[in-house]
């Protein structure tokens, strides 16, 4: 009986803080039935927010990944003085404030910041423009990669490494054939939270932009001048279309779990 | 020391290839993306002058937003306790119906846009929402007031707090309970004895985290919240604020307040952690 | 190949602690030597350097003679096998072993059908010639260790390297891989070096004994003669297991401290003063006590390997020895009577001094 107590109030929290926001999401959304929700789509301002989340996320990705890599590999297969400092340092940034992460870029770039006026007169626009979003976006998500990367490479030790430098194997070679395999799985983990916190980032991104629709708007910017602009169909389908793929993201970190043990079952 | 700055040369001795490379470019990335912007962050505010910097902290609009923030965090952190306590025990030990969906689903606060989860909260807890209206009806107005601010980081702190307390949960032996059962212990006694003490570094490092990310928190909170000065605005609203006034120096000062302040809680975490790790995990 | 090692000083990384200190060691080409010695004494951490996993700080190394190169030169010569052997998981058994092969520039890999003909060459020798398109997760421990030596041998070195190669192995796989091993080291004509823990192992092994402590040599001989004359007592109680006296020499005579242990003659270079004899269960001896003096009380322990076991019960302690299984033994029917340990090795402050 105090089990059936506890399973509906463990469900009943869930469902109360967990299921119903997204349930609000997709009813906002169809408010009007799915016609209005999927014309929202056609609009200019709404398509240049989604390009631009995506360029966004893709550089953010791919340099954090390339980066993330290599800082994996120093923090995991070397024991140098520094290390710990270094370690926590690569972590900064989850403990920042996402307005702070985004003001930070002003301090040094903006109209008032040390290189800001500077580098406008020289005619590089970085706040208040895409360089600034993509900073700013870098800055928030870097971590994860490493995060993810550093448990596993620390556990799997440095014989294999040594084996393959004994076999001759030079850096490349060994960090290609020899390390990212044994780590495939945390760096495809990585860099799908890495990707879904790019796509989402709002409050850094917010103090860079300068929010000039259908130019320096991404999808979470758009979602706010959308809601604030009392288009609340608009702005929850593109909330719908952001939360999903960020959720997509998130979940399928776990498919090469799922993919081994629906392989194991076959064979 | 000589043997330090050795030591961070040669990558402590080991002869692995590609270390100096991928130190340089590591070093590189952090100085550039991480330690640059820090020292900005640090430096810039007294570029201004000592005079702006101390109008900044006379500033009363200022420390009733920090105000609000902490201590909605605080609020938010300590009623996560208990809830993500029984989330965790439910999928550890209750033998839930739906343990893989309600796993996936306690992560759902994290993996949502921050401002996707403030414009749903906002209609959720809003005059007309789902929840809100009900609760209106009886006279609790939750949206646009303090109550909404601790609502929205309650429900971004959840995961922080079920996914310290249940590895430490799950590595407990069951046995300790059975032992303090057939020890004589009551259920009650079992629970606060048995489970709470073993349990308190993951719930101090989960209240830690829950509250340092409820400080700095922007997007989940600034749609519900109001943005009253002095009554529901919080920390982060105020730095942008001051920012559409062009006031670097009091924007400035009130982000490093905020950023002490979590490396504050962070720091102090792990050393409470490090404290009570005596008996074990601290997870 | 020859591996010649002077005065070898790794320092613990980022501290001034000696892992290696003042190492000397020359290895003939075609020896079979092992590194003995208690955890953290170094001998992994010389293994580690002469194979250039870590660098040194002063010293040298040299490898037949010359410097050690780089490191695609050294996989060509050295093969190393690691602890735990360190095969790449998410690669087949072929692909572990071809690994050395793959990695070489394009100019010198073999043809894919020469490096796959190596490796089932490989797989031949090691008795395990169907394991090639096997994981690494697959495989019984003794057969992960063939795999390991293969992927070491793979690229035709001629010194061998092993860090405790046996540790993680049952000790019937572990006796049997022993001997097939030391055939596999004369039959390639390698140089090898082993580190163990386990005297008795190397004893059987190999041809040559390097016992370390504290990053220091302190003895490097055959088998034999460190069973004959121990440098120090360290070594002494390294390798098997041994009783001290505690005694005083004075007149040409070592005169024990305990009461029922015999005075015996010593060599004239030994100076007068206290000293600590040691020696082996088996070479103590028992005579009869004489009438009205001390005595010390004997007890049967059983027999194991072709030995009776006793004790003998002195003043405050308990001294085991052996004697030969037969049936009139000198022990036999006695309770009681003299230790003679006239076969001791005298120690003073741990060095050997007699």
């Amino acid at each position: 009986m105090r089990r059936y107590a506890l399973w509906a109030a463990t469900w009943g929290l869930i469902a109360l803080v967990l299921l119903m926001p997204p349930a609000v999401v997709v009813a906002e959304a169809l408010k009007n039935g799915l016609a209005p929700a999927l014309a929202s789509f056609s609009d200019p301002d709404g398509q240049a927010a989604i390009w631009l989340t995506l360029e966004v996320t893709v550089v953010s990705v791919l340099l954090n990944t390339v980066f993330g890599v290599l800082a994996a590999w120093v923090l995991t297969k070397y024991r140098f003085s520094g290390r710990s400092a270094l370690l926590v340092l690569v972590e900064l940034p989850l403990s920042i404030s996402p307005v702070v992460s985004g003001l930070v870029w002003l301090l040094l770039f903006g109209a008032q910041g040390w290189w800001g006026p500077a580098l406008e007169r020289a005619g590089v626009h970085i706040a208040f423009a895409v360089p600034g979003i993509m900073l700013a976006t870098v800055f928030v998500t870097l971590p994860y990669v490493v995060r993810t990367l550093v448990p596993l490479m620390e556990q799997q030790g440095r014989d294999a490494e040594e084996a393959a430098m004994l076999a001759g194997a030079g850096f490349w070679n060994i960090l290609w054939r020899v390390t990212l395999p044994g780590a495939r799985v945390a760096l495809f983990s990585g860099i799908l939270l890495t990707t879904a916190r790019a796509m989402g980032e709002f409050g850094a991104v917010s103090v860079v932009s300068g929010h000039i629709p259908g130019l320096t708007e991404t999808m979470p910017l758009h979602i706010e001048s959308l809601y604030n602009g009392y288009q609340t169909v608009a702005a929850f389908t593109m909330a719908a279309l952001l939360a999903g793929m960020a959720m997509m993201a998130v979940l399928l970190r776990s498919a090469p779990e799922y993919l081994a043990r629906w392989k194991e079952k076959q064979a | 020391m000589k043997q330090a700055v050795l030591s961070f040369f040669r990558g402590g001795g080991s002869a692995l290839p590609g270390y100096r490379l991928a130190l340089a470019a590591t070093l590189l990335w952090t100085g550039f993306f991480i330690v640059l912007p820090l020292c900005a962050l640090v430096i810039r505010p007294w570029q201004d002058g000592v005079g702006a910097m101390l109008a900044a902290t006379r500033d009363t609009r200022m420390f009733a937003a920090l105000w609000t923030s902490f201590s909605s965090a605080f609020l938010a952190a300590l009623f996560n306790l208990p809830l993500g306590l029984l989330l965790a025990w439910a999928l550890v030990r209750g033998d839930l119906p739906g343990r893989r969906v309600a796993d996936a689903l306690i992560d759902l606060p994290l993996a949502l846009p921050t401002a996707v989860s403030g414009i749903t909260l906002a209609t959720l807890y809003g005059p007309q929402g789902w929840i809100g209206a009900p609760l209106a009806r009886l006279g609790l107005v939750v949206a646009y007031s303090r109550t909404g601010i601790v609502l929205a980081l309650m429900f971004v702190g959840l995961p922080f707090v079920v996914r310290t307390v249940e590895p430490v949960l799950k590595n407990l032996p069951r046995d300790l309970e059975e032992a303090a059962l057939l020890l004589g212990a009551r259920p009650w006694q079992v629970v606060t004895r048995v489970i709470i003490a073993p349990l308190l570094p993951a719930l101090v490092t989960g209240f830690g985290l829950a509250f340092a990310r409820g400080v700095g928190e922007y997007g989940s909170v600034i749609f519900i919240a109001g943005n009253q000065p002095f009554k529901s605005e919080i920390a982060p609203l105020l730095i942008v604020v001051r920012l559409q006034e062009f006031d670097y120096a009091g924007a400035t000062a009130i982000a490093l307040i905020l950023l002490l302040t979590s490396l504050l809680a962070l720091v102090l975490v792990s050393a409470v952690r490090r404290r009570l790790s005596v008996w074990g995990d601290a997870g | 190949m020859s591996v010649q090692v002077e005065n070898l000083v790794r320092h613990a990384p980022g501290s001034t602690r000696r892992l290696l200190d003042d190492v000397s060691l020359t290895v003939p080409t075609g020896a079979f030597v092992a590194l003995v010695g208690p955890s953290g004494a170094g001998k992994t951490t010389l293994l580690r350097a002469i194979a250039g996993l870590d660098t040194f700080e002063h010293g040298t190394l040299l490898l037949d003679g010359q410097g050690m190169g780089s490191m695609r030169d050294r996989a060509r010569k050295i093969g190393f096998v690691f602890q735990n052997y360190a095969l790449f998981p998410h690669m087949t058994v072929a692909r572990n072993i071809a690994f050395g092969l793959d990695v070489l520039p394009r100019s010198e890999r073999p043809t894919r059908s020469a490096s796959a003909a190596r490796v089932q060459d490989l797989l031949e020798l090691m008795q395990i010639p169907d394991a090639g398109p096997s994981y690494p997760a697959r495989l019984s421990g003794g057969q992960r260790q063939r795999v390991a030596l293969a992927r070491a041998l793979a690229t035709g070195p001629k010194l061998l390297l092993l860090d405790e190669p046996f540790g993680a192995l049952d000790p019937i796989v572990r006796r049997s891989i022993r001997t097939w091993l030391k055939a596999l080291h004369e039959r390639l004509g390698l140089t090898t070096i082993l580190v163990t823990h386990d005297q008795d192992e190397a004893v059987e092994i190999a041809d040559r004994i390097v016992v370390m402590q504290g990053g220091r040599i302190v003895q490097d001989a055959t088998p034999e003669v460190l069973n004959q004359n121990p440098q120090t007592a360290f070594v002494m109680e390294f390798l098997g297991e041994a009783s001290s006296f505690s005694g005083t020499v004075r007149d040409g005579l070592m005169v024990p401290d305990e009461a029922g242990v015999l005075p015996f003659p010593v060599a004239a270079s030994v100076s007068p003063g206290p000293v600590t004899a040691m020696l082996r269960p088996y070479e103590i001896q028992v005579r009869p006590g004489v009438e009205g003096g001390p005595a010390v009380v004997f007890s049967a322990d059983g027999a194991r390997n072709g030995y009776r076991h006793y004790k003998a019960h002195l003043a405050d302690r308990l001294i085991p020895f052996w004697v030969p299984d037969y049936a009139g033994n000198p022990v036999e029917g006695q309770a009681s009577g003299l230790l003679d340990i006239s076969r001791a090795r005298l120690f003073r402050e741990g060095q050997r001094c007699g």
